[in-house]
């Protein structure tokens, strides 16, 4: 037996009766160990890293973030300040992006304007994300009534167009941050539900979860323990889809004035709203470029969720 | 013993002829090498099997031979003649003029294999559209067609929808659709792969019959040697994209002459084999993966028998016999492979009942209808023993595993006890010691292993949850069950999808012996897995049941291995054993027809030809079971008038044997005369599962 290639030596061999010869030898994955692990991590990382999407959306996002946190870092001029070009000046001359009616600067405003947006839609998705993962997995996994008259509840909150929702809540509860976060938040629970239900009903299929059961394993810990890290994938792929229409949906309810606060603070949809009708007098610039920037952070948020999901089944 | 370069010259008339084929698939840029040399013949009307495990590229073969490749695979050298023409140098249009009139492919799934929205009739009608007939005619030539390949009342059959056929009469007509243009050359690809022993029979039998009829080549991809030793003329052995023997079915397997072929053979118990005779061969080693370089001996890395001259040198065709060739230097040596070791192991059975299943029922309720899965089920068996438990898919075995293991709760009135004491439904509300006894190892290790977990995560929970040990003693205790499967510390810290099918299943039964369980129920723990690494399984759960003493429930459809490992046998049909009885009285010959006919559909790699009693039909819907005794409908040696009335109680033929039926012993051993007309497949009459 001494020419059998292969280090056979280096495993133990509890079998008994002489079974040298008959002995398995345990296979070994070729790229076996926690290399093996972490390169398919490297893998999808290469590919993340290396999508064009990925990067373009990263810098568009990013740019976004830096205003938010730091404005003064990338605007001279003050949310309120009255510049010195006067009001309704031309953008590419005496400023960037011209001033707007009430004489503010387009570029600042823009700039300022970037952290309502962005401190609403992360926190209305992160919300809508919980929810919604806790009660697919709930209903996915123990299906039967509960699952029923969950589903007919989110039917319903669905089946109501946005706006309105919007109106309902605005005038049950009044304008306030907290009350356009949990609206939006509100509005993607059932679709997110609906997507992390249906991976839990295949993977409460499998039979790692039947096996958990033998073991006498109870729901809460099959659900968080053994499921959960089968979905996380999906999950992260919803946050950032959800993000992107967070967003949007922030920027649409700022436009019809369903938020708090003042019509004179920086904000996306609101000074769209304010500007909007100088657009018959030639005025375009005071809200075009606030209403494309609300555009970039759409299409930046989206171009990483698509390359993070394409990533994720490469 | 001569030695020439190639085997017989490619001739002019072979029904397809591959010479020298190389081909690799890109992946992600780089080419991986799948086939290194592929040759061999297919002569006109001969039936050509290719073995060999997963991975070795006779897939790819058998796919190449009909130049269906996919978008990265690239034919690097070689040729495919079929006729006196060559494929590889054919345009478009050439191809789809010689797939539609001279060959055709029946896949392995034929769920996959039709359209799902259209009615059968017309599918099978296209394919003689195809071939340029009008739609008239071709509903005719369909009909024809489906007459052809047995299937009962072909008419009501073309207006179904494929969801309506059970998967042995969709093959038929699968196979239909693949005769249509009368082809030179059928290829099957693992035709009868995921249907059952006694629908694979059926199928196996029309091709066998249809071959008379024709004057087709069969190429036929398996990797069931008793199929292809049942099925074929020749057969070629694949091993890492090349043929490494080939020659008459009854050569290669009763005279095998390469290292691979011998080890193969030697994997799967044979000659009725038991757990006390031997141990299974296992060959050390896995199979090189797909693109490695390999530039002499595809075998060397496992080869018992290789020597330096087989890493400097390519091993040359050495002729045998006649047409038996095999590609080795060390052809004389061949019986210097070692055999596997006679059995040491005594397997005690002991005295004591462990598990009791005391008129176990369960119903389930679908739709509002009552759909009994299990109806009085007793049975039980003791420490150390090994119950097989055989039956077709959707007779209750299954069902009968998750009731014992406390997944389902039993109907009221059975009782299911562990030595002797009754055990509560659910699993969450038995004792501690009930759920540590009773574990599970499951047919699919993919399916079975949270693929989020490490190794290492998997057993250690197992070894908490059910011995209350915790700390660096559970870690410890992970690290021994590890090391008793042959798993090493490495192997702990990567996730299932990084592990061989082998290594899973190992992992599979590690967490299944984590509590120390006195029974296993093991269901259809090799069926995934090539035949090599199944008897290391085997192997591996022979050896452990004897170190711990723990019984066995073993279900499986493969018979050889139920009769290799089993003590007793259990047989199920619709949710009622039928028989049950010691493996030795279960192969004497007095049987209940359904096992009679369940043992007769094995294709057996020995050779052995026996007429098969057909089982015609499939079985039928739980949800509506026939009247009397419920195998009346498809029983070969149904009484008129009695069996369609009356269940017949379980009786004793013999101590510890008894059966569910009410021939007598004189009439269940009569021969049996197979009528002509006894293969028709019938159509569902409930398409409800």
């Amino acid at each position: 037996m001494s020419d059998v290639p292969g280090a056979r030596g280096a495993i133990p061999q509890p079998v008994s009766g002489g079974a040298a010869a008959a002995a398995p030898v345990p296979a070994v994955a070729s790229d076996g160990g926690k290399a093996g692990r972490n390169q398919i991590r490297r893998e999808q990382r290469r590919v993340l890293f290396t999508s064009p999407a990925f990067v373009v959306g990263c810098l568009i996002v990013g740019f976004w973030v830096l205003a938010a946190i730091a404005p003064g870092l990338l605007t001279s001029a003050g949310e309120k300040e009255f510049v010195e070009a006067g009001n309704n000046s031309r953008p590419f001359g005496e400023t960037w992006l011209g001033t707007d009616s009430t004489g503010w600067d387009v570029y600042a405003r823009i700039i300022y304007g970037a952290r309502p947006i962005l401190i609403v839609a992360p926190i209305a998705t992160a919300l809508a994300i919980v929810v919604g993962t806790l009660l697919g997995l709930i209903m996915g996994y123990y299906r039967g009534w509960v699952d029923e008259v969950l589903s007919r509840v989110l039917e319903a909150i669905l089946s109501i167009p946005v706006i309105l929702m919007a109106i309902l809540v605005v005038t049950t509860f009044g304008k306030s941050t907290p009350i356009i976060v949990g609206t939006i938040a509100l509005l993607f629970v059932p679709a997110i539900t609906r997507t992390i239900r249906s991976a839990a009903i295949s993977e409460s299929d499998l039979d790692y979860v039947t096996s958990a059961k033998m073991r006498g394993e109870n729901g809460l810990y099959i659900v968080s323990r053994e499921i959960l890290p089968n979905v996380v994938g999906l999950v992260v792929v919803e946050l950032t889809v959800r993000l992107g229409y967070a967003v949007f949906t922030y920027a649409t309810l700022a436009f019809l004035g369903f938020i708090g606060g003042s019509v004179t603070d920086a904000d996306w949809g609101v000074d769209v709203a304010q500007q909007f009708n100088q657009i018959v007098n030639d005025r375009w610039w005071s809200s075009i470029f606030p209403a494309t920037a609300i555009a970039t952070l759409v299409i930046g948020v989206n171009l990483i969720a698509d390359s993070i999901d394409k990533a994720l089944k490469s | 013993m001569t030695t020439i370069e190639e085997p017989a010259a490619p001739s002019q008339t072979a029904a397809l002829s591959i010479d020298g084929l190389e081909m690799s698939y890109i992946v992600r840029g780089t080419p991986r090498k799948v086939l290194r040399g592929v040759t061999f013949d297919v002569r006109p009307g001969e039936a050509y099997g290719l073995v060999g495990e997963s991975g070795c590229g006779k897939s790819t073969t058998a796919y190449a031979a009909l130049r269906y490749l996919p978008s990265n695979g690239v034919i690097d050298a070689g040729t495919v003649t079929s006729g006196g023409e060559e494929l590889t140098s054919m345009s478009a249009r050439q191809l789809r003029e010689f797939r539609a009139k001279r060959a055709s492919m029946v896949f392995q799934d034929p769920v996959q294999a039709v359209n799902p929205v259209l009615k059968i009739g017309r599918q099978v009608a296209e394919a003689f559209v195809v071939m340029g007939q009008s739609k008239k005619e071709a509903e005719k030539s369909a009909l024809h067609a489906l007459e052809r390949v047995r299937i009962a009342a072909p008419r009501s059959v073309m207006e179904r929808y494929p969801h309506q056929l059970s998967g042995g009469m969709l093959q038929r007509v699968v196979i239909a659709m693949g005769l249509a243009c009368d082809p030179t050359l059928l290829v099957l690809d693992e035709p009868t792969t995921g249907l059952d022993a006694t629908v694979e029979a059926e199928v196996l039998d029309l091709v066998r019959d249809l071959r008379s009829e024709l004057n087709s080549a069969i190429l036929l991809i398996a990797h069931n040697l008793g199929v292809i030793r049942t099925m074929c003329d020749r057969v070629g052995v694949m091993y890492a994209g090349r043929v490494v023997e080939e020659g008459s079915v009854d050569e290669v397997f009763d005279n095998p002459s390469h290292p691979y072929t011998k080890g193969l053979l030697n994997s799967i118990p044979r000659h009725g084999l038991r757990k006390t005779d031997r141990q299974l061969f296992a060959i050390p080693g896995t199979a090189p993966q797909i693109g490695a370089d390999l530039p002499t001996c595809v075998y060397i890395d496992r080869c018992p028998i290789s020597t330096d001259v087989c890493r400097t040198e390519v091993p040359p065709i050495v002729q045998r016999s006649d047409g038996h060739w095999t590609r080795c230097h060390h052809e004389d040596r061949i019986a210097d492979v070692p055999e596997p070791d006679e059995s040491a192991i005594k397997y005690d059975v002991g005295t004591e009942q462990i598990i009791g299943v005391n008129g176990v029922s369960k119903t389930f309720r679908q739709r509002g209808h009552d759909v009994p899965a299990l109806v009085g089920v007793d049975f039980g068996f003791a420490e150390g023993e090994t119950l097989g438990l055989v039956g077709e898919s959707g007779s209750g075995k299954s069902t009968l595993a998750k009731t014992m293991l406390g997944v389902h709760a039993a109907d009221e009135g059975g009782t299911i006890t562990l030595r002797g004491r009754v055990m509560a439904d659910k699993a969450t509300a038995r004792r501690e010691e009930s759920v540590r006894a009773l574990s599970m190892i499951f047919q699919n290790p993919d399916s079975a292993l949270n693929r989020a977990w490490t190794v290492r995560r998997i057993l250690e929970r197992s070894v908490v949850k059910l011995t209350g040990v915790k700390g660096a003693a559970a870690d410890k205790r992970v690290e021994e069950i590890a090391a008793a499967m042959q798993l090493t510390p490495r192997h702990l810290d990567m996730r299932p999808r990084q592990l061989s099918g082998g290594l899973k299943q190992r992992v599979a039964i590690a967490r299944a012996f984590a509590g120390n369980p006195e029974v296993v129920v093991c269901d259809e723990p090799t069926s995934a897995l090539d035949v090599s690494v199944q008897a290391a399984i085997l192997n591996l759960l022979a050896q452990l049941q004897n170190d711990e003493r723990t019984s066995y429930m073993f279900i499986s459809h493969d018979i050889g291995v139920v009769r290799y490992l089993a003590d007793r046998i259990a047989v199920m049909y619709l949710g009622r054993i039928m028989e049950i009885g010691s493996t030795a009285s279960m192969f004497e010959g007095t049987n209940h027809p359904y096992t009679e006919a369940l043992l007769s559909a094995v294709p057996s790699v020995d050779g052995i030809a026996e007429d098969r009693i057909p089982l015609t039909g499939s079985i039928p819907s739980p949800a509506n079971p026939p009247s009397g005794c419920v195998f009346h409908t498809r029983c070969h040696r149904a009484i008129a008038g009695l069996c369609e009335v009356t269940e017949p109680e379980i009786r004793e033929l013999s101590p510890g044997h008894s059966i569910k039926c009410h021939l007598t012993v004189e009439q269940l051993n009569e021969p049996f005369e197979i009528a002509p007309d006894a293969d028709l497949a019938t159509p569902v009459d409930d398409p409800t599962p």
